[in-house]
């Protein structure tokens, strides 16, 4: 076994029995008290416990997050030589990113580069796109809808996600195409003679994307806002406050940690979104995951899409950190 | 000078239910008036639709001699305070007492200035920067009135904003409330199912039941004259015993019960042969009684001694119970459970009104 693969292996079981001997500790030094984890839980479902979390967090979270990141370092090699020689440790991958094209390495690579920011920049504007449209609805089901009407709104919210997102994604191409139902009612009406191009223009897959995880912003906004006090909204009314300034200062500071998490989501899931960017995305466009997705199966080049894919990941989780940190949210509130 | 608030057949009705019914009232500027009646008789109603939350189904609310109609609450010179205060907890106590003022435009320096006589005024001058979870109950309760006089309203309402307090505090805050309406000089409107404390703050109080406003009148007319059965068992402890009127003389009426011949005085003019119901306070009992009082014999059930005050709990030979509360100064030899006794009163501390279902 390489080096790499060990520290892959070796990593997070390091990291296991360090916090084991850290709680052994703190409980012989006394800092820790009451029942352990065993006697409160007893055995059978302590061992459980622990066979399962572990399970899940080592295979199926940490292990191929990490094989990944030891692949992204490692040259493109054939089965063979795999484990040889010329398996050394390399920034290749990353500097392709930059610097690489198929004709020349000396250049800036701005096909990728342009793909990846026009990535992350569109999954910010949806972002906020999804809170413009999310906020009132979610307002209105948290504080003044009746129950009746609360599960009438519910269900039509999570009917249409039922059918699966490819589906979905098909379904918007061909109500956008150029003989699509729109089109022609746009001709019907006499507002334009020739078809327009919706797709070409990307409308398709910024509609496509927006309405791809409007839950995922919808519920966690629904539940920060449910919990606000009604005479709170009343008592700023009674004071005098106009609509918006309610908004702006007693609902959106109190629904601060729901529209963290309900934008990371989002911008997470955007900034990563496949099938979307696949079905609806322009000819023109190029959105960075299908890039990421070429270097796969197009490219056959594993370490490349590990590196591309690790590019994405991590700007995307610096990102939200540093906005989290902008609005004096830590990362333990927006789980509340 | 236009009457700071004034109702006029102010009806609310939600669906079927009818939540104030014919509400005619004038409440005058600089007064302390209290609403008072047990949970869902319609008094918050009442104040929602004065503070503008609730547009009455029929009739009119005038504040300052205008009509409020369409007028909504962030335009209304009223300020309410919550019954759970309701203050903003991502807001500092300053930056609450100030949110009045902030969303009016005020400058900031003049705001501040604001801000900060109004924490003198409520002692709160150390706790300006705190957060208003840092707050004890009565701080909180304080920064809740200091906001709502920020906005300088005409109209102070308060719904129940004591109920939340324990006794002591409570009793302490009562005194402060009203020692804050003197100085301030505004009308006050104040919600409360609690009748020590409207009758020990208001300048005039209105009993309320079922949606009705059944008397209006200051602590001690409805203490002492109540007009309605209501008020009369709502407002402080009294007996009721039932009868009819079989003769008048003057004001005083006589009263065949099933518990022998009473008297009591007749101020709402009953004719006889009419159904009656007979109020008399537990303190106006006589124990022992004899010579110019009426009454009936009983048995001792209870004896509860509560210091100033001794209530005795009897039990008539029609099995109704009586409660008879005898001060500690009144010099009687309290009964022992068990003991027969007589028990009198004053035909002047009786007093008769109409039995409900001949309203």
């Amino acid at each position: 076994m390489s080096g790499g693969l060990a520290f892959v292996f070796g990593l997070p079981l390091a990291v296991a029995i360090g916090f084991y001997l850290l709680a052994a500790y703190e409980r012989r030094a006394g800092i820790a008290t009451g029942p352990g984890f065993f006697q409160r839980n007893g055995l059978g479902v302590g061992t459980y416990l622990v066979v399962a979390v572990g399970f899940w967090a080592f295979f199926i979270i940490l292990l191929p997050q990490l094989a990944m990141v030891d692949m992204s370092f490692r040259p493109k090699l054939p089965p063979a030589q795999m484990g040889g020689p010329k398996d050394l440790y390399t920034l290749e991958n990353y500097r392709y990113f930059l610097f690489g094209s198929t004709t020349s390495t000396a250049e800036w690579n701005w096909l990728h580069i342009k793909a990846f920011f026009l990535t992350i920049g569109v999954s910010i504007a949806i972002t906020l796109l999804n809170f413009a449209i999310s906020y009132p609805l979610a307002f209105h089901m948290a504080q003044s809808a009746t129950p009746a009407r609360l599960r009438v709104l519910l269900l039509l919210l999570i009917l249409p996600y039922w059918v699966n997102e490819i589906l979905r994604a098909f379904a918007f191409r061909v109500l956008l195409s150029s003989g699509g139902i729109i089109n022609q009612m746009l001709m019907g009406i006499g507002l334009t003679s020739e078809p327009i191009d919706f797709l070409g223009a990307d409308v398709g897959l910024y509609m496509g994307l927006s309405y791809a995880y409007l839950l995922m912003m919808i519920f966690p906004l629904y539940n920060a806002i449910e919990s606000l006090d009604k005479n709170q909204v009343e008592a700023a009314r009674d004071l005098g406050a106009p609509w918006w300034h309610i908004h702006a200062f007693i609902v959106m500071p109190h629904a601060k940690p729901g529209i963290a998490s309900g934008c990371t989501l989002v911008f997470m899931l955007t900034a990563g979104a496949l099938a979307a960017p696949l079905v609806l995305g322009g000819p023109r466009t190029l959105w960075f995951t299908p890039i990421v997705y070429d270097r796969f199966y197009q490219a056959f080049n594993w370490p490349q899409g590990a590196a591309y894919a690790f590019i994405l990941l991590v700007t995307c989780i610096v990102f939200v950190l540093v906005v989290l940190k902008a609005f004096r949210l830590s990362l333990g509130e927006i789980t509340r | 000078m236009a009457a700071a608030v004034e109702l006029e057949g102010v009806n609310v009705t939600f669906g079927d239910f009818v939540a104030v019914k014919e509400a005619n009232l004038t409440i005058e500027p600089g007064e302390f008036f209290s609403f008072l009646g047990p949970s869902g008789c319609g008094k918050t109603t009442l104040l929602r639709t004065i503070s503008g939350f609730i547009e009455p189904t029929r009739g009119a609310v005038r504040i300052g001699g205008q009509d409020m109609k369409g007028i909504g609450p962030n335009k209304r010179p009223t300020a309410l305070i919550f019954q759970n205060l309701a203050l903003f907890p991502m807001m500092t106590v300053a930056e609450n007492i100030g949110y009045g003022l902030r969303v009016r435009g005020v400058p900031r320096h003049e705001r501040d200035e604001k801000v900060k006589n109004l924490l003198i005024q409520v002692a709160l001058t150390e706790h300006g920067h705190k957060r208003v979870s840092e707050l004890s109950g009565g701080q909180k309760q304080r920064v809740a009135i200091a906001r709502a006089l920020a906005v300088e309203p005409s109209v102070l309402l308060l719904d129940e904003p004591l109920s939340a307090l324990d006794l002591k505090l409570r009793q302490h805050m009562r005194t402060e409330l009203r020692a804050i309406q003197k100085r301030v000089g505004i009308t006050f409107i104040y919600i409360t199912h609690d009748q020590g404390e409207a009758l020990t703050m208001s300048d005039r109080i209105a009993v309320m039941n079922a949606g009705v406003i059944e008397q209006v009148g200051d602590g001690r007319a409805v203490y002492a004259e109540p007009r309605t059965p209501f008020v009369a068992s709502f407002v402080g402890e009294n007996n009721a015993i039932r009868g009819r009127i079989s003769a008048l003389e003057g004001d005083i009426a006589t009263l065949e019960t099933p518990l022998g011949t009473l008297k009591g005085r007749n101020p709402v003019g009953l004719a006889a042969g009419e159904e009656a119901l007979l109020f008399v306070r537990p303190e106006a009992m006589q124990l022992r009684a004899n010579g110019s009082t009426v009454g009936f014999e009983g048995e001792t059930l209870d004896v509860a001694y509560e210091g100033s005050v001794t209530h005795v709990t009897l039990r008539a030979k029609t099995g109704q119970k009586i409660t008879a509360s005898i001060g500690a100064n009144a010099g009687v030899g309290l009964p022992s459970a068990g003991e027969n006794l007589r028990i009198g009163f004053q035909p002047a501390d009786g007093l008769l009104l109409a039995r409900p279902e001949r309203h």
